[in-house]
């Protein structure tokens, strides 16, 4: 299924930059970033489980938000995407650097 | 069904893959190329001067990510995988198979006739498209007969005999299926393939035997261990046994395809001192991402009667092989066109 994450991170403090990086990195490890902080991720819901786990534990409920929109299966479809920086799908376009 | 998972195709020189947490990143120099989640990615050919790091290579095995090494050429290499899976019992079933004669005449005569019913399909495919041909006719109908004496055999070497026939047969007809005046195939050439179309078909050959090879990994067979092809030391001889399905109708029909619509050109191959032809870097770009797109494409799967993708058949079949083995089939299905 495809997730779309989303997060807003307050960087007041150092705290808060490090949480920042944090999400950033843990999102990277499952799926593209589309946006500064914006993530596409084409998981399964065991990996989702996992994933989800592991942002609710760096985030700080107080001052931080995030957000999951669940796409479904056929997520992709219901993107459409203009301008800069076309993000490449790692599960179906060919990867050939 | 298993997902499909994407292979990671690095024909860069002098590039340096490292893992950063859990995802894969690719450099050339301090310029980052890419970065992808390591879930993604269930391949990683590299070509010519190409670094993996030794944690990446460490994690790759752990979570059986396949690490393949060609040259430049593209002629293969070496290959890493990691902590073998599946269990013991299965492997042992499969070498006592290996040992019963009468078994393993029955299974190579399996993975024969589907060999020669898909090559068949080919020609039968051609003349449904392009109308009727009396040279083409031909060959479908000695294809036909090595098929039903295919049946008959009970021995060794006679159906490698008949495997050859048809294969003659097969590659004898292979000229008139191209349709770009910029090639021709003569016969097969190999070791090394002196003209355009057999360096195509060997690299297509040698690309899904690996891919072959992964899926007996993967379901826990010894690919080692071959029926039709004899064991020899270094020959995966059972992911060979596998491809035999997958030849006609996947290997040679994709290169017919690149070639017939012109996504390849002669400008594409170039010619060594020792007639050895091989293709340019930006040919065999061209080649993967048709290749990856092939491999999305969709096709229900005649015996699992699933929608599988072309991508996940050698997992199929090698899961339909490990069954038959296991006991819980009474033949192995093998993998024939529809």
């Amino acid at each position: 299924m495809l997730v779309l994450i989303t997060y807003d991170v307050n960087v007041t403090s150092t705290d808060g930059q490090k949480r920042l990086r944090n999400i950033a990195k843990t999102c990277l490890d499952y799926g593209m970033r589309v946006q500064c902080s914006v993530f596409e991720c084409e998981i399964d819901p065991a990996q989702f489980i996992v994933l989800k786990n592991k942002l609710l534990t760096i985030f700080d409920s107080e001052l931080d938000s995030l957000r999951f929109y669940f796409l479904g299966k056929k997520g992709k479809e219901k993107v459409e995407h203009y301008g800069v920086k076309d993000i490449p799908d790692p599960l179906r376009d060919s990867l050939i650097l | 069904m298993k997902k499909l998972l994407n292979t990671l195709y690095i024909t860069r020189q002098d590039t340096y893959l490292h893992k950063e947490r859990e995802t894969i990143i690719i450099k050339q120099g301090d310029q980052k190329l890419g970065q992808f989640p390591a879930l993604t990615v269930g391949n990683i050919v590299c070509f010519g001067q190409v670094t993996v790091s030794p944690p990446l290579m460490g994690y790759c095995g752990e979570q059986g990510i396949a690490i393949s090494y060609y040259t430049e050429q593209g002629k293969f290499l070496a290959r890493i995988y990691g902590r073998q899976v599946g269990n013991v019992l299965l492997r042992r079933t499969q070498y006592r198979f290996a040992d019963d004669q009468q078994k393993v005449i029955s299974l190579a005569k399996l993975i024969v006739g589907a060999k020669i019913a898909n090559s068949r399909y080919v020609y039968l495919r051609q003349i449904r498209n392009h109308g009727e041909s009396s040279s083409l006719q031909l060959i479908s109908d000695r294809l036909a007969n090595c098929l039903s004496r295919c049946e008959q055999v009970n021995d060794y070497q006679q159906l490698l005999g008949l495997e050859g026939e048809a294969a003659l047969a097969y590659f004898s007809g292979l000229n008139e299926l191209i349709r770009n005046n910029e090639f021709s195939f003569s016969t097969r050439v190999r070791r090394p393939p002196t003209d355009p179309i057999n360096a195509l078909l060997s690299f297509v050959y040698s690309i899904i035997t690996q891919e072959c090879l992964s899926a007996l990994l993967g379901v826990g067979l010894d690919p080692f261990v071959g029926f039709l092809h004899k064991e020899r030391p270094g020959r995966p001889s059972l992911a060979l046994d596998l491809l035999e399905e997958f030849r006609a109708a996947w290997a040679d029909r994709f290169v017919l395809t690149l070639i017939n619509r012109k996504q390849l050109t002669s400008k594409d191959f170039v010619q060594e001192a020792s007639g050895a032809v091989h293709l340019t870097d930006y040919a065999r770009k061209t080649l993967f991402a048709a290749y990856q797109a092939r491999k999305q494409e969709e096709i229900i799967h005649p015996y699992l009667q699933e929608r599988v993708q072309i991508g996940l058949l050698p997992h199929c079949q090698a899961l339909l092989l490990a069954r038959y083995m296991r006991g819980d089939l009474e033949y192995y299905p093998p993998y024939l066109v529809k």
